[in-house]
């Protein structure tokens, strides 16, 4: 016996509805407010183009300086091709390679396509528009540079991991001669590049790179290992993604207040 | 939970359209959506449809919306829900209404078999068998979990919402594609396909069929990602294009 159907659907549902009972708004609210408040801070942080180095200490905005007024500039003070009527601050050359990487992000995408764009708010919920592009065209096709801002921020990585080895050193004020020591700071630069680097290292397309790219891993076990490492921190890729998203702010904000003298770095030895 | 009483607000109607009822009934301890369901059909309406068969999770036939949420009735229980008030039960939303609970699935059949076909290397051996390391076939056996219950592609909004049935193929079959395309004895490329008629694109990664997939698998981390990759690999990326032109010619 055949069943005869015809394709009539319940109705289409309106922004926001659902049948959902549970506070479904929740995370995305939060997903808002967190990268709002990010994004506020850090917009406001690389335009002042100053106070961003303490001691032996340089925030993860500003590093690398490529252009720069302070003596860690790689290529000495502001270019002479800076357009006039754009403010200058080194961070704003540096800034948009992680900007881009966590804008390009699979995790952050389903985050923000829900959070800043309600497309769609949450699981089963009613979306305010009907038409749909997704990533398959212009704008958003752009997404799939990802793996080149993965590329390019592993570099920067690398400057940031150096920049904690300087944090470990710091010159006597009086005599000038460098000694070994850790202070609060050194350890709020180390943490964020351990988190950052378990942000970056668990990356969907470092996992792609890695092994996830070839179907018979048995015959390369070296890449078989790493693509086992990368899956294991790409398990919690959402984690990594948040708390190195805090505490790259947080360094920043440190450093900060340290070079304007409202908190004291305090010396462990 | 002692023996108590429960209302469960059920859609009743068909494609000429419908409507929730309310059902006042017994419930006990250890009992899932699905028995209060029988019971509503045994004791008031003989005639509500519901589509079922192994009450145990893995048919995947009793998928509908449990007070707005994708799930299996057969593995929905009761003492996870707020019995004080009425239990919306539902068909899924993204394909046609047959009746009641039942819904038209059989897109998913079409579409399944636009997929092209597993096309093995050549046997391993003279007795034409093969040889594949453990390791190797891992990945593609958690994407063999699928039920079929649909209630990823229920879930995805690109269906649910977008009724882009004719343009994306939908978490399931990208898991499916997903595991041929892994395999470790798979020489067909599917990668073309899934950017241009299966529509990988209009995945945005919302991970709502991940949440909700009775058999855990981990749908867009483990496929629909990697699927996108790999179409990144063949046509979009100029520098692994250039990567493989260089190794093919070698």
């Amino acid at each position: 016996m055949s069943i005869s159907t015809v394709p009539v659907r319940l109705a289409h549902p309106r922004f926001g509805e659902t049948g959902r009972r549970d506070a479904w708004w929740i995370q995305p609210l939060v997903v808002f407010l967190g990268l709002s408040t990010f994004l506020v801070y850090a917009t406001w942080a690389a335009f002042q183009g100053d106070h961003y180095l303490y001691g032996p200490y340089v925030s993860p905005f500003y590093s690398p300086e490529v252009f720069g007024p302070s003596a860690h500039s790689w290529f000495g003070p502001k270019p002479a091709v800076w357009p006039a009527w754009l403010p200058f601050s080194p961070a704003l050359i540096i800034l948009p390679i992680p900007a881009f990487f966590r804008l390009t992000c699979y995790y952050y995408r389903g985050a923000y396509y829900k959070a800043f764009w309600a497309d769609p708010p949450s699981c089963t919920v009613g979306e305010p528009r009907s038409s749909y592009w997704g990533e398959n065209s212009f704008p958003l096709i752009l997404q799939n540079i990802h793996r080149y801002m993965l590329f390019i921020s592993t570099g920067v990585l690398l400057i940031l991991l150096f920049d904690v080895w300087k944090a470990v050193w710091f010159a006597d004020p009086t005599t000038g001669a460098v000694s070994f020591g850790v202070g609060i700071g050194t350890l709020v630069l180390a943490l964020n590049t351990v988190l950052l680097s378990g942000y970056l290292f668990g990356c969907h397309s470092m996992r792609h790179i890695a092994g996830g790219c070839v179907d018979q891993l048995s015959r390369a076990p070296l890449g078989l290992r790493a693509y086992s490492c990368v899956t294991c921190l790409n398990r919690r890729h959402m984690v990594w993604a948040w708390t190195s998203l805090f505490t790259v702010g947080f360094s920043d904000l440190y450093v900060r207040l340290c070079s304007m003298g409202v908190w004291s770095d305090l010396r462990i030895f | 939970m002692a023996a108590e009483r429960a209302t469960f607000r059920i859609w009743r109607g068909d494609a000429q359209g419908g409507t929730f009822q309310d059902y006042p009934t017994k419930v006990s301890e250890g009992m899932v959506v699905l028995d209060a369901v029988h019971q509503i059909q045994a004791e008031q309406a003989n005639d509500l449809a519901v589509r079922w068969n192994c009450k145990a999770g893995k048919c995947g036939s009793c998928s509908a919306e449990v007070n707005g949420n994708p799930r299996l009735m057969c593995m929905t229980r009761l003492n996870q829900l707020d019995l004080s008030v009425p239990v919306t039960v539902g068909p899924m939303h993204a394909f046609p209404l047959i009746r009641d609970l039942v819904t038209d699935v059989s897109w998913n059949f079409e579409a399944k078999k636009r997929i092209k076909r597993f096309k093995p290397r050549p046997p391993d051996a003279p007795d034409g068998t093969w040889r594949i390391a453990q390791g190797d076939v891992e990945r593609v056996q958690e994407f063999r979990k699928c039920i079929e219950c649909f209630l990823c592609q229920d879930v995805c909004h690109v269906l649910r919402d977008h009724q882009m049935f004719d343009a994306f193929i939908g978490p399931r079959h990208l898991v499916y594609a997903a595991a041929l395309e892994m395999h470790p004895l798979d020489t067909e490329n599917r990668i073309p396909d899934l950017k241009r008629a299966h529509g990988v694109g209009y995945c945005n990664i919302t991970k709502c069929c991940t949440k909700v997939c009775p058999e855990s698998i981990t749908i867009t981390d483990n496929a629909i990602i990697p699927l996108k990759e790999r179409v990144i690999d063949q046509l979009y990326d100029p520098v692994a294009m250039l990567f493989r032109k260089l190794r093919t010619r070698d």
